[in-house]
C-alpha cells in the first residue's frame, strides 16, 4: 500500500477521531469533554471530505461544532455551577477491561469475517462520485426523495414545539 | 480527483491558520516582563475578592434561543441543495421547497405566539 | 492530485512529488493569507482615524506621518504587557481561544476569489464551508468566557453566543439568495453568475439582511452590547491581556472587513468593473468596493446608539427572521415563474445584460413591493409608538396639574 497524501490525511484525521473520543470519555471536566467531542467530530467531517462528500463535511462542522456544543455548553450550565463540573470514575480497571474485550469481540466477530467475506468492501471508494447539485435535484423531483425530504421538515418542527414544550413546562416563571 | 487538489490547500491553511495568530503571542512571551503576583492572578471583581461560588444566574431563554438556531440550522442546511439545483427544477420541484419552508415557517409561528422567542 | 504551477518546477528540479506539491500549496496559502494579515494593520489605523473624524476630533495623528504608524504602536505596547493569567482559568481552552478565534476569520479569506484566475480555494460548497468556519468564532468565544472562570466573562459569553447564534440565521436565509439566483455554491461561479447583473440590483433585500445581520455578527453597534464598556466590565475577554487580547481585538476588525468583502462577492459583483480583465484591476474593483461598504459599516457605528439586548433579540426574531424566509419565498416564486414562462435564463454564468433584464426588472419590482410593505409596516409602528407616547405625557400633564 503506497503513502499518498490521502493516506496520510486519512491517519491523521484517524488519529484527531479516535484521539477525540479517548479525550471525551477520560477527562473529568464536562466542558473539557464538550470540546473535545467536537474535536472528534471535526475528525469525522474530515473522513467526509476524503470521501468526495464535502456537503456533509460542511453540515458536519455547521451543526455539530456551530450549533450543538453551544446547547451542550448551556445544557451543562443549566443543571450545575461550574465549581462542580467534575465527575468522578469509580471501578476504573474493570471497565477499561470490558471496553477492550467488546472491541476484540467485535473486531474479530464481526467486522473481519464481514469484510473478508465480502469482496465488494475490499475495493477502493468508487471514483463515480456525485455532487452537491445532484443532491439537491434528488431531494425535490417527484420522482426521487422529494417525499423524505418533506418528513424531514415535519421531524424537525415536530422536534421545535416538543423543545419548546419541555422547555416551557421547567421554567416556573412562565 | 482535483476536488482533493482545492481541499488540500483548505488544508494546509488549517494547520497554517492558528499558528499566524500563534507568532505574535509567542512573540509577546518572550518579550515581556513576568512578575506574577498572588493579588494579580486573582480572579476579577472590580476590585473587590470573589464572593461564593462562580455560579451564574442561568437563564432558560439562552437555551431556548439555541434550540431555534439549531433548528433552523439543520433546515438551512438541507435548503442549500435544492438551492443550488433551483434552476433545473421543474414546477413541482421548486413548490416541494417552498412546502419545506412553509413547514417550518409554521413551527416558527408556534413559537412566536407561545411567546418564548420574547426575552424575558 | 495535478501538480502545475510551482509544484512543476520543484518536482522537475528534482524534489519528491509530495513535498514539491506540499511547498507550493504552502506558497498559496502564504499569499492569500497575506491580504487579510496586511489588511488589519491598516484597517486599525482606518477605523480610529475615521471614527475620530466622525467625532469631530482629529484621531491618531502622533506617530509616524497622519498617526500611519499608529498600529505599529500598539502592538509593541501589546507585546511588552505583562500576561496575567488568572490562576483558577483552565490554561489550555484560555490560551487556544484567541487562536481558534483568529483562524476562523482568516480561513474564509482561503475561499475569497481575488481576481478570475487568483484565489485560494474553488471549493463546490464554498458558501456552506464560510458559514460553518464563522461559526467556529461562536464556539471560541464561549469557550474564552468559560476558560477565564469568571461570573462576568461567563455571563458576557453567554450573551454574545445568544446574539451571535440568534443573527445568524437571517443572514444565511440572506445567503440562500444568490446561490439560488447563481445556481452553485462555489464564490467563484457566484462572481462568475453576476456578470450581467449585480445581485445586489436583482435582490437589494437579501443585501441589506447580510449587510445587517453581519453588522450583528461582528458586534458593531447598534448591536454592540459585547464590548459596551459600561456593563459587565468588557464581556468575555476580561480576563485576557496583552498579545491574546491583541488576538481578539484584531480578530473583530477583520471579521468586519471580511463581511464587507463578502457582500461584495455575494451581492455587488466581486471584481467585476470597467476593464475588468485585467486581474489586477479586477483585485482594484474588489478592494474599492469592499472599502466602500467598511466605510459605511464604519459610519452606522459611529452614529447610531446602541440597543438592549431585548430589543436586540425582538428586532431578529420577531422582524429579521419572517423577513429573510418570506425573502427567499419570494424570490424563489418569482424566479421560477419566469424561467417557467421562458423569460429568464437557466444558467446566469455567461448570461449576457440583456438577457438577464427582464428578470432584474421582475424582480426589482418584487422587492420595491415587498420594501413598501415593510416601510408601511415602520410607519404604522412609528405612528402608534407616537401615539402612546403622547397618551402618556398628556397622562403625566393631567396628573401633575
Amino acid at each position: 500500500m503506497e503513502i499518498t497524501i490521502v493516506t496520510v490525511a486519512f491517519i491523521v484525521f484517524a488519529l484527531i477521531s479516535l484521539g477525540g473520543a479517548i479525550g471525551v470519555v477520560t477527562c473529568h471536566n464536562l466542558f473539557r469533554g464538550t470540546i473535545w467531542l467536537m474535536v472528534s467530530l471535526f475528525g469525522a467531517a474530515g473522513f467526509f471530505v476524503l470521501l468526495s462528500a464535502p456537503f456533509l463535511a460542511a453540515v458536519q462542522v455547521l451543526v455539530y461544532i456551530g450549533a450543538i456544543a453551544i446547547l451542550f455548553t448551556f445544557a451543562v450550565m443549566l443543571t450545575r455551577s461550574i465549581s462542580n463540573l467534575k465527575t468522578r470514575f469509580t471501578r476504573l480497571n474493570i471497565n477499561i477491561a470490558a471496553a477492550i474485550a467488546l472491541f476484540v469481540l467485535l473486531v474479530v466477530g464481526v467486522i473481519a469475517p464481514v469484510f473478508i467475506l465480502n469482496p465488494d468492501l475490499q475495493q477502493p471508494v468508487s471514483s463515480v462520485t456525485r455532487t452537491t447539485i445532484d443532491l439537491g435535484e434528488a431531494f425535490a423531483r417527484g420522482n426521487s426523495f422529494a417525499l423524505p425530504f418533506e418528513l424531514a421538515s415535519l421531524l424537525l418542527t415536530a422536534a421545535m414545539i416538543g423543545a419548546i414544550v419541555i422547555a416551557r413546562e421547567s421554567d416556573d416563571e412562565v | 480527483m482535483e476536488i482533493l487538489n482545492q481541499w488540500a490547500f483548505i488544508g494546509v491553511f488549517a494547520v497554517a491558520a492558528p499558528i499566524f495568530p500563534a507568532l505574535p503571542i509567542l512573540i509577546a512571551w518572550i518579550l515581556r516582563p513576568s512578575k506574577p503576583n498572588v493579588l494579580k492572578s486573582q480572579t476579577y471583581e472590580c476590585g473587590v475578592e470573589t464572593v461564593g461560588d462562580t455560579w451564574v444566574q442561568f437563564r432558560v431563554q439562552y437555551y431556548i434561543y439555541g434550540l431555534i438556531f439549531l433548528i433552523f440550522d439543520v433546515e438551512m442546511v438541507l435548503l442549500f441543495p435544492w438551492a443550488m439545483a433551483y434552476n433545473r427544477l421543474d414546477a413541482f420541484a421548486s413548490i416541494v421547497g417552498v412546502i419545506f419552508i412553509l413547514l417550518l415557517l409554521d413551527g416558527l409561528l408556534y413559537a412566536w405566539n407561545k411567546g418564548v422567542l420574547e426575552w424575558k | 492530485m495535478d501538480c502545475t504551477g510551482l509544484c512543476e518546477t520543484l518536482f522537475r528540479g528534482g524534489l519528491d512529488q509530495g513535498i514539491a506539491q506540499f511547498i507550493s500549496l504552502l506558497v498559496g496559502v502564504l499569499l492569500v493569507s497575506g491580504v487579510p494579515l496586511v489588511t488589519v494593520i491598516f484597517l486599525i489605523w482606518v477605523e480610529r482615524k475615521i471614527a475620530a473624524r466622525i467625532q469631530d476630533r482629529l484621531g491618531p495623528n502622533r506617530v509616524g506621518p497622519f498617526g500611519l504608524l499608529q498600529t505599529f504602536a500598539d502592538l509593541i505596547k501589546l507585546l511588552i504587557k505583562e500576561d496575567i493569567t488568572p490562576t483558577a482559568a483552565d490554561r489550555l481552552l484560555y490560551n487556544a481561544a484567541p487562536l481558534v478565534a483568529f483562524a476562523s476569520v482568516v480561513l474564509i479569506w482561503g475561499v475569497i476569489p481575488y481576481t478570475p484566475y487568483h484565489f485560494g480555494a474553488d471549493l463546490e460548497i464554498g458558501v456552506l464551508y464560510m458559514v460553518a468556519v464563522a461559526s467556529l468564532g461562536t464556539l471560541a468565544i464561549m469557550t474564552a468566557g468559560w476558560a477565564s472562570n469568571n461570573k462576568y466573562a461567563l455571563l458576557g459569553a453567554f450573551r454574545v453566543v445568544a446574539l451571535l447564534v440568534s443573527y445568524e440565521i437571517p443572514m444565511v436565509f440572506a445567503l440562500l439568495v444568490p446561490v439560488m439566483l447563481a445556481g452553485s455554491m462555489s464564490l467563484l461561479e457566484i462572481v462568475h453568475a453576476q456578470g450581467g447583473m449585480w445581485f445586489g440590483i436583482m435582490a437589494p433585500i437579501s443585501a441589506v439582511l447580510f449587510f445587517i445581520s453581519a453588522q450583528a455578527e461582528t458586534g458593531r453597534a447598534p448591536f454592540d452590547l459585547i464590548e459596551a464598556e459600561s456593563e459587565l466590565v468588557a464581556g468575555f475577554n476580561i480576563e485576557y491581556s496583552g498579545m491574546k487580547f491583541g488576538m481578539f481585538f484584531a480578530a473583530e476588525f477583520l471579521h468586519v472587513f471580511t463581511n464587507a468583502i463578502l457582500l461584495v462577492v455575494f451581492f455587488f459583483g466581486g471584481w467585476y468593473g470597467p476593464l475588468w480583465q485585467e486581474p489586477l484591476i479586477a483585485f482594484m474593483w474588489l478592494g474599492l468596493k469592499a472599502s466602500v461598504l467598511y466605510f459605511i459599516s464604519l459610519w452606522i457605528r459611529n452614529t447610531v446608539p446602541r440597543l438592549r439586548i431585548d430589543q436586540v433579540m425582538w428586532f431578529n426574531w420577531f422582524r429579521l427572521v419572517p423577513l429573510s424566509i418570506a425573502n427567499v419565498l419570494v424570490i424563489a416564486t418569482v424566479v421560477k415563474i419566469m424561467q417557467l414562462l421562458n423569460l429568464a435564463p437557466r444558467n446566469l454564468i455567461g448570461a449576457s445584460f440583456g438577457e438577464v433584464l427582464p428578470l432584474t426588472l421582475v424582480l426589482l419590482l418584487a422587492n420595491i413591493a415587498m420594501g413598501l410593505i415593510i416601510v408601511g409596516q415602520l410607519r404604522t409602528a412609528g405612528q402608534t409608538a407616537r401615539v402612546a407616547a403622547e397618551n402618556r405625557a398628556s397622562v403625566r400633564a393631567a396628573i401633575g396639574d
